[in-house]
């Protein structure tokens, strides 16, 4: 997809979880063993200093995604490798600390992911410690640096996290990511908790940083149009499954998969004055029987025989990558505008 | 709308620093927790009893107008002296009377106050070490481990605690060899009443683990690499304590009843270091003749002390149980 | 449409007394609501929307209480009436849709017999013939196979159907007014659209009046008539949805408008508003938006600003004051 070697990539990530309930109840109600495939195969490419995107509606599995390429949770099968090496691997490694270092992440929830006991200068000083990139007294110039790089003062440091709104919280908690000197940041829905006015001002920071010091982000979200303003290539989620990837301009222009086009028209818009969007029936289907063939078919308006039966394999048009069977054959393509 | 900002020039916006960070004692004397303090008399007075209490056991050597254990300064004539009299062949003045043996109820309770508040605390001090270790394995680390830990804990919770500190004792006992059994009776009393308390600390600790555990804070100290025991030690107890320092005092007035009962039944501290169980037990004896004040102001004692701990735990409960608020 | 508005606040005050002072999360706050129509209450977390509704329906967590101002409900007082009486009024004139549905669902019940409850606990049918009307309300918002699922329990439904259950029971009595808090921000957005599409188009074929609290400046768009602004307790601007969203007046309006991304715009760059909206404990002297606002002024500081028409919005700002500014937003009026 690009000429760059990409920083980042994610090979066939599967990721199954066990949701049976214990032995004795399965016994008692004879039940089998229940399994819940987060992820399917998922595959991507970040090259360095850029951002993909990947959205999804609950249950798509995009936040394990992410958890995965951190490091956080081991795949059923498939792996991750940062500059070539594989991530698993090496932080079974006595090096693993040297790759760590090179990966952060930021959460959704900015109440959650501070420590309420601690300062905010001791949480942003742990990465720093931890990884020894710094000692004494420049422990602290670097905290303040890196608190003023997300537009906060010196002094916040002394501060706990409860003397914080959302929005401040989340630069404290960028601030923390930002302090081991990272490549690739894991962005888990990093501002869903906050309010616009604010949303946007992390957003501005979040690419301004990206601009400065070559970051590259892998943005989770479920709002196509943040995804829109901060992403340059994006992954549709459904049900585990990639079922569209592609740049940012063919995604937004010329949507292949009737569910990216469902996303579409489905989010609000604020210049659609008393507009009613055409809903498309139905609900996410129970992710531990998931439907057979394309997991979408339930809903899709462009549903045939083959759907019902066949999972569709990813394709490749032009430079979007597409899995559905209605769009590798043409059936019921919307006339370009 | 059009984009109004330069681009490249975003304003960063520094929100703070016409607030200061605020000193430890400015935090203290704002918080929340002094504020109910100061709103609740039945606390304050509580407090004040508990700490006269502690100061009263940690000067006992000082407080004491007498010796009561050294035997060389014991007046057999002194016996059954009446509370707030001096005594008749002597002269002696005793303020709450003496025992049969003419020692001073008064320094005999202080002496007493010692052995029940450094068996209590330290009992509890070890329960509280033992259910937070055991508490955080089983809710941190979890599998077969936390099955195992919880497993023993519910076991234990069949039996009264008493009834476990007294088989703990009887053990405990039969193991050291009888030259040292005074001698270490009191360290036998302490791990006993440890034993029998660690669950209540070990099943809270697991329960708030499992809420922590989950937060994003603990996936962010995961992410540079922290080993399990610094992400609990350092992470996870600190955002636990709350509920410990309830349990503990709670605890704490447990362990002195607890301790009291043993004694009172007489397999808890020897004769030679009398707590305040012993004491009770002594005055039992002379209930019936007359001699009242023997059994009276131990009894007293106990119940000021433990009466205060647990209005001391019950309004740290409420104060730091954000539900209740 | 008749005279009277099915509801009508007017400079509503709640305020909860603390240690720290008495805190004021509405401040003067006024609008109406007409039959068959749809007011958006929109703002940020903290601007006392949530609260102006709990209000409404007498509802508000002890030891906050209204302290000024008066509510009616088509020209009745229902401010001041008594615990018991409100009671009555909840579930019969005003039906209440919130953010998790189980909030308004008795998970022990199941969901046919808390509609036939409702149904009979304010309109005199006989259990059978609320029974049938359970069961068309069910049908009528969407519940497949309704005259089965009646028999279900709330866990038994997803997070979409619960929603829609939730309003069949709000619906139930037949309600003149129905307060809806955040109805779809817990739900994915395809469900969204279908529980947004429901809610409107039921309340238009009965007349039903709507307030709609949300955050989300795309759903005002889609689905309200007149939207009400707040910011930090009051009112900042008011006015039918249309005006204020494309042309709004009030520069926090403008900056909201201005900040929220668009799935069809492609700016390079987000606007933004500085700083954060204060909190109820530190909200400045003035217009409590001053310390952000990039117009600000004289009185901008000290006084307080009142809603004053402007086209036809009404805005609380300085800036229309014709006294004050020498009129500099004429020109732009009659443009």
């Amino acid at each position: 997809m690009s000429e760059q070697t990409p920083l980042i990539r994610a090979e066939n990530l599967t990721c199954v979880f066990d949701v049976s309930k214990p032995w004795l109840n399965r016994v008692i109600e004879r039940r089998e063993r229940q399994f819940l495939t987060a992820a399917r195969n998922v595959t991507f490419d970040i090259p360095k200093g850029k951002t993909f995107a990947l959205v999804g509606e609950s249950g798509s599995g995009k936040s394990t995604i992410g958890k995965m390429a951190v490091g956080l949770l081991r795949p059923t099968s498939g792996k991750v490798t940062v500059d070539g090496t594989d991530l698993f691997g090496a932080l079974k490694a006595s090096s693993a600390s040297a790759l760590r270092r090179r990966i952060q992440m930021i959460f959704q929830s900015p109440y959650a992911s501070l420590n309420p006991r601690w300062r905010v200068g001791d949480i942003i000083a742990e990465p720093i410690r931890a990884f020894g990139l710094a000692s004494g007294d420049a422990v602290g110039a670097r905290v303040t640096e890196l608190l003023e790089q997300v537009g906060l003062a010196e002094n916040d440091g002394q501060k706990y996290p409860h003397e914080f709104s959302g929005g401040q919280r989340q630069r404290i908690a960028i601030a923390r990511a930002l302090a081991s000197n990272p490549e690739f940041i894991v962005c888990d829905e990093p501002t869903s908790a906050l309010d616009v006015s604010v949303q946007s001002q992390v957003l501005n920071l979040m690419k301004d940083l990206q601009r400065d010091l070559g970051l590259t982000y892998l943005f989770i979200s479920h709002d196509l149009s943040v995804v829109r303003y901060m992403a340059d290539q994006i992954g549709v989620l459904y049900l585990g499954q990639l079922v569209e990837t592609a740049n940012r301009e063919d995604l937004f222009n010329n949507p292949q998969h009737p569910y990216t086009r469902m996303l579409m028209d489905a989010a609000p818009r604020i210049d659609a004055f008393g507009r009613t969007a055409d809903a498309v029936k139905g609900e996410i289907p129970d992710p531990i029987t998931p439907p057979p063939g394309c997991p979408f078919h339930p809903r899709c308006p462009l549903v045939d025989n083959r759907c019902k039966t066949e999972v569709p394999k990813p394709f490749q048009t032009g430079e979007t990558n597409v899995a559905c069977h209605a769009a590798e054959e043409g059936r019921g393509r919307p006339e370009a505008a | 709308m059009a984009d109004t900002q330069p681009k490249g020039a975003a304003p960063r916006p520094v929100f703070s620093g016409a607030v200061s960070p605020k000193s430890r004692l400015q935090r203290w004397a704002d918080s929340d927790i002094w504020y109910s303090f100061k709103r609740s008399p039945v606390t304050i007075v509580a407090t004040t009893v508990f700490f006269m209490l502690i100061a009263g056991a940690l000067l006992a050597p000082l407080l004491s107008p007498y010796t009561p254990f050294d035997p060389g300064s014991l007046n057999l004539m002194n016996g059954f002296t009446e509370p707030m009299a001096a005594n008749a062949f002597t002269g002696d003045y005793f303020l709450l009377g003496t025992d049969d043996q003419g020692r001073d109820v008064l320094s005999t309770i202080l002496f007493g106050l010692r052995i029940s508040l450094f068996v209590g605390i330290t009992a509890v001090l070890f329960a509280m070490t033992l259910g937070i270790t055991l508490g955080l394995i089983a809710g941190y680390i979890g599998g077969w481990l936390d099955g195992l830990i919880m497993r023993i804990a519910d076991i234990q919770l069949t039996f009264p605690s008493i009834m476990v500190a007294m088989l703990l004792y009887g053990i405990g006992k039969g193991l050291i060899p009888p030259a040292l059994r005074d001698e270490m009776a009191i360290w036998v009393l302490i791990v006993s009443i440890g034993l029998s308390e660690w669950v209540q600390f070990a099943r809270t600790v697991r329960g708030a683990t499992l809420v922590e555990r989950e937060k994003e804070y603990v996936q962010a100290a995961h992410l540079i690499g922290l080993s399990k025991w610094s992400i609990m030690l350092r992470h996870i107890l600190p955002n636990v304590a709350g509920p410990i320092l309830v349990i503990a005092t709670i605890s704490l007035a447990l362990a002195i009843i607890a301790e009291a009962t043993l004694s009172f039944l007489g397999v808890g501290a020897p004769k030679t270091q009398p707590s305040l169980g012993t004491l009770i037990n002594v005055g039992r004896q002379f209930i019936l003749s007359g001699e009242w004040w023997i059994l009276l102001f131990p009894s007293l004692t106990l119940l000021a002390l433990a009466l205060s701990v647990n209005l001391l735990g019950d309004w740290l409960r409420d104060v730091l149980n954000p539900k209740l608020r | 449409m008749s005279t009277l508005p099915v509801l009508s606040i007017s400079d509503l005050i709640v305020e909860f007394p603390t240690r720290r002072g008495v805190l004021r999360p509405v401040d003067r706050v006024g609008f109406d609501i007409a039959r068959g129509e749809i007011l958006g209450v929109v703002g940020e977390s903290g601007a006392g929307k949530s609260m102006c509704g709990s209000a409404i329906v007498g509802l508000i967590d002890r030891p906050g209480r209204i302290t000024g101002g008066e509510i009616r409900l088509s020209g009745e007082r229902i401010d001041t009436l008594s615990q018991e009486k409100m009671r009555r009024i909840r579930g019969k004139r005003i039906g209440m849709v919130f953010q998790d549905p189980l909030t308004s669902l008795n998970p022990l019940m199941r969901v046919g017999d808390q509609i036939v409850e409702t149904i009979r606990t304010h309109l005199p049918v006989s259990e059978h013939e609320a029974r049938r009307r359970a069961v068309a309300a069910l049908e009528e918002v969407g519940i497949p196979a309704a005259s089965t699922r009646i028999d279900s329990y709330p866990h038994q439904f997803s997070g979409g159907m619960r929603q829609r259950v939730v309003i069949a029971l709000a619906l139930a009595a037949e309600p003149e007014l129905i307060i809806a808090d955040e109805p779809t921000t817990a739900l994915d957005v395809s469900v969204q659209a279908q529980i947004m599409a429901l809610l409107k188009r039921l309340c238009r074929d009965r007349g039903t009046a709507v307030m709609l609290i949300t955050h989300d400046m795309g759903v005002i768009a889609e689905s309200t008539d007149r939207v009400a602004v707040l910011y930090a307790g009051r009112l900042a601007e008011i006015g039918p949805t249309r005006d204020v969203l494309s042309s709004p007046r009030h520069p926090y309006t403008i900056g909201l408008m201005a900040s929220t991304p668009s799935p069809t715009g492609g700016a390079d760059r987000l606007s933004q508003i500085p700083g954060a909206m204060p909190n109820l404990r530190a909200i400045p002297p003035g217009c409590a938006f001053n310390p952000r606002c990039t117009k600000a002024f004289g009185p901008c500081t000290s006084e307080l600003p009142v809603l004053k028409p402007v086209g036809r919005n009404e805005v609380a700002c300085w800036l229309f004051d014709d006294a004050l500014t020498g009129n500099p937003n004429k020109a732009e009026e009659n443009a």
